[in-house]
């Protein structure tokens, strides 16, 4: 089954909309809970960075028996340094974006901490590719 | 598992005007041949469907009051809220009369064990390892949303029994103490509430209750008021639990038992509005809230659906009689030895009911048609389909509850189209609002 949502940069009202809708499809497909909020911390998170950096971005939420797999792609301005990013607490957020309770630097760091498998792709100045996997037990 | 349920539906009242559905918070009713019914392992006894029906058809079931009479010790477990309900001019010590000349021989405020209720927060160890924040099981409506629609915080739940178990566990004990005979104590709870009353028949996190038998508010409340407006009452009396204190009068009103927790802490009341924010609180992480007092009804148990009075009237007559009792009364009582599996509370499983069925291949199966069929359906939640919202139409249509042509929009393009007869469509439309349907006929 296959999930689309589209996300507008600047768009911090609607941030987290994605993440709520697959949150309940997630619990009518009876998914452990606390895998379900492994997804839905990861997806939020990616959610935030689209609206907090870039133009706009797709999600693609594909849920399979074996797997939820999770691919955000943004139209923005890319990670300069992927490795960089993943340590926590690094922030390239403007002061207005963190006085409203982003940018703590902890995005990639929760995404990495609440996904199974974690791929990212960016090309600065084009845009960054997300892929979140979470795999279903039993 | 069987659940028990307070909220009933009278056939013969109901009209099948799908209020109760659209406000139920778990979508647990449905109108079938013209009347509600409610889906018992969905309800959660929150009340909604009760408070919004417009002919009083969703009744709450009650105990024969003479049932007390089968104890020789009728203990009457009162909580503040049935005092705030009473015109200013009626003494508080006329009301404990009233009890006492209504058969009951012990008189104990609910409240008057909230400190150690609070002892029980303060010591309770059972999320130390879990991620915060601590959820108040105060309200019984929430504790049993929790379970069925956000299972993921149930681990989050005190396990420490509310005021109304704790205090008859406490005054129990304290009544053996006294030297009166185990079995021939009946403890009733006054309830302001329906889901207080499926706490007592079905309680969570305890094999039995402690409370022996519930009193609807609404019943005690007329009954009393009109004792004391005939005058026939002679004896001004004190209650057994002695006065309360200002944190003990204002405990099951919003903000009561926020308001003295350590840390950030957050009250929320109304369940739409609790929903609302138990949403939130599972998709975030970084919200550092301590202590949550969650509560079904607007203004907490002023609010509840077996309150008479008005409920910001009965909170600003609590909120008098506060300023007016004593803050040092608080820890006068204290039972020896009252230890952590006196006031504990066992596990409490969730309840994933809004599941769409075990097998993970054929659950996802019925969610994508789910989504395929909200791209047909108008997505207006008219509720006249007999199901609350359109999804829930989808949701009960791969169940095989329901088809397409119980919606009025398709049901008429289908017509038009030649797809169903008129006649077929008659029966579906019986199917759900039943034969009587069509007043006009019906008048003439």
């Amino acid at each position: 089954m296959l999930m689309q949502f589209h996300i507008d940069g600047g768009d911090f009202v609607n941030a987290g909309k994605a993440s709520s809708s697959i949150k309940r499809v997630l619990k009518q497909l009876n998914v452990a809970p606390e895998l379900v909020k492994r997804v839905v911390i990861a997806l939020y998170e990616t959610e935030v960075n689209v609206v907090a950096h870039a133009e706009e971005g797709v999600i693609e939420a594909l849920l399979e028996v074996e797997q939820i797999t999770i691919t955000v792609r943004d139209k923005g301005p890319g990670i300069e340094d992927i490795q960089k990013a993943m340590e926590p607490g690094y922030s390239t957020a403007s002061s207005k974006v963190r006085e409203m309770g982003f940018g703590a630097g902890m995005g990639l760091p929760n995404m990495k901490k609440n996904s199974d498998d974690l791929h990212i792709e960016s090309e600065p100045g084009q845009g960054t590719t997300v892929k979140i996997i979470n795999r279903l037990k039993g | 598992m069987a659940f028990h349920h307070a909220l009933k539906v009278v056939d013969d009242l109901c009209i099948g005007c799908t209020h109760c559905m659209q406000v139920c918070p778990t979508e647990a009713i449905r109108v079938r041949e013209g009347k509600a019914i409610i889906i018992d392992d969905r309800c959660v006894d929150c009340g909604n469907c009760c408070k919004a029906c417009p002919v009083s058809a969703i009744v709450i079931e009650q105990d024969d009051f003479q049932e007390i009479f089968q104890f020789p010790v009728r203990v009457v477990l009162v909580p503040s809220v049935l005092m705030g309900q009473f015109p200013s001019n009626i003494r508080i010590e006329e009301i404990y009369g009233g009890l006492k000349h209504l058969g009951f021989t012990h008189i104990f405020e609910v409240e008057s064990v909230v400190d150690l209720v609070q002892e029980g927060y303060n010591h309770y160890k059972g999320l130390e390892a879990k991620e915060k924040p601590f959820i108040s099981i105060f309200c019984p409506a929430i504790l049993r949303l929790i379970q069925v629609r956000f299972p993921s915080l149930v681990e989050n739940l005190i396990r420490v029994k509310p005021p109304s178990d704790m205090a008859a566990v406490y005054y129990r004990r304290r009544m053996e103490e006294d030297g009166h005979e185990p079995s021939k104590i009946g403890i009733y709870y006054v309830t302001p509430c329906a889901a207080k009353i499926a706490s007592i028949k079905s309680p969570v996190g305890e094999d039995v209750s402690p409370v022996d038998g519930v009193i609807n508010m609404e019943y005690l409340y007329n009954k009393l008021l009109h004792l004391i407006m005939n005058k026939e009452i002679v004896r001004e009396v004190n209650s057994d639990s002695g006065p309360l204190s200002p944190r003990e009068v204002l405990w099951s009103l919003t903000r009561g038992e926020s308001s003295h927790q350590k840390g950030r802490s957050l009250a929320v009341d109304g369940i739409g509005n609790v929903s609302e924010f138990l949403e939130r609180l599972e998709e975030t992480e970084d919200h550092n809230i301590d202590f949550l007092e969650l509560r079904a009804c607007d203004e907490s148990c002023a609010g509840g659906v077996l309150i008479s009075g008005n409920r910001f009237l009965t909170v600003e007559r609590l909120n008098r009689r506060a300023l007016k009792s004593d803050p040092d009364s608080v820890g006068k009582r204290r039972v020896t030895g009252f230890k952590e599996s006196d006031y504990g509370l066992k596990s409490i499983p969730s309840r994933p009911v809004m599941s769409m069925g075990a097998d993970r291949k054929t659950a996802l199966e019925k969610m994508q048609k789910v989504e395929e069929l909200l791209k047909v359906l108008p997505g207006i939640d008219c509720a006249a389909c007999g199901s609350p919202s359109c999804r829930a139409l989808a949701e009960d249509i791969v169940q095989e509850r329901a088809e397409l042509a119980c919606c009025v929009f398709l049901q008429e393009l289908y017509i038009r189209e030649g797809k169903i007869s008129i006649e077929k469509a008659d029966e579906i439309n019986t199917t759900i609002w039943g034969k009587m349907r069509d007043r006009r006929s019906q008048s003439k």
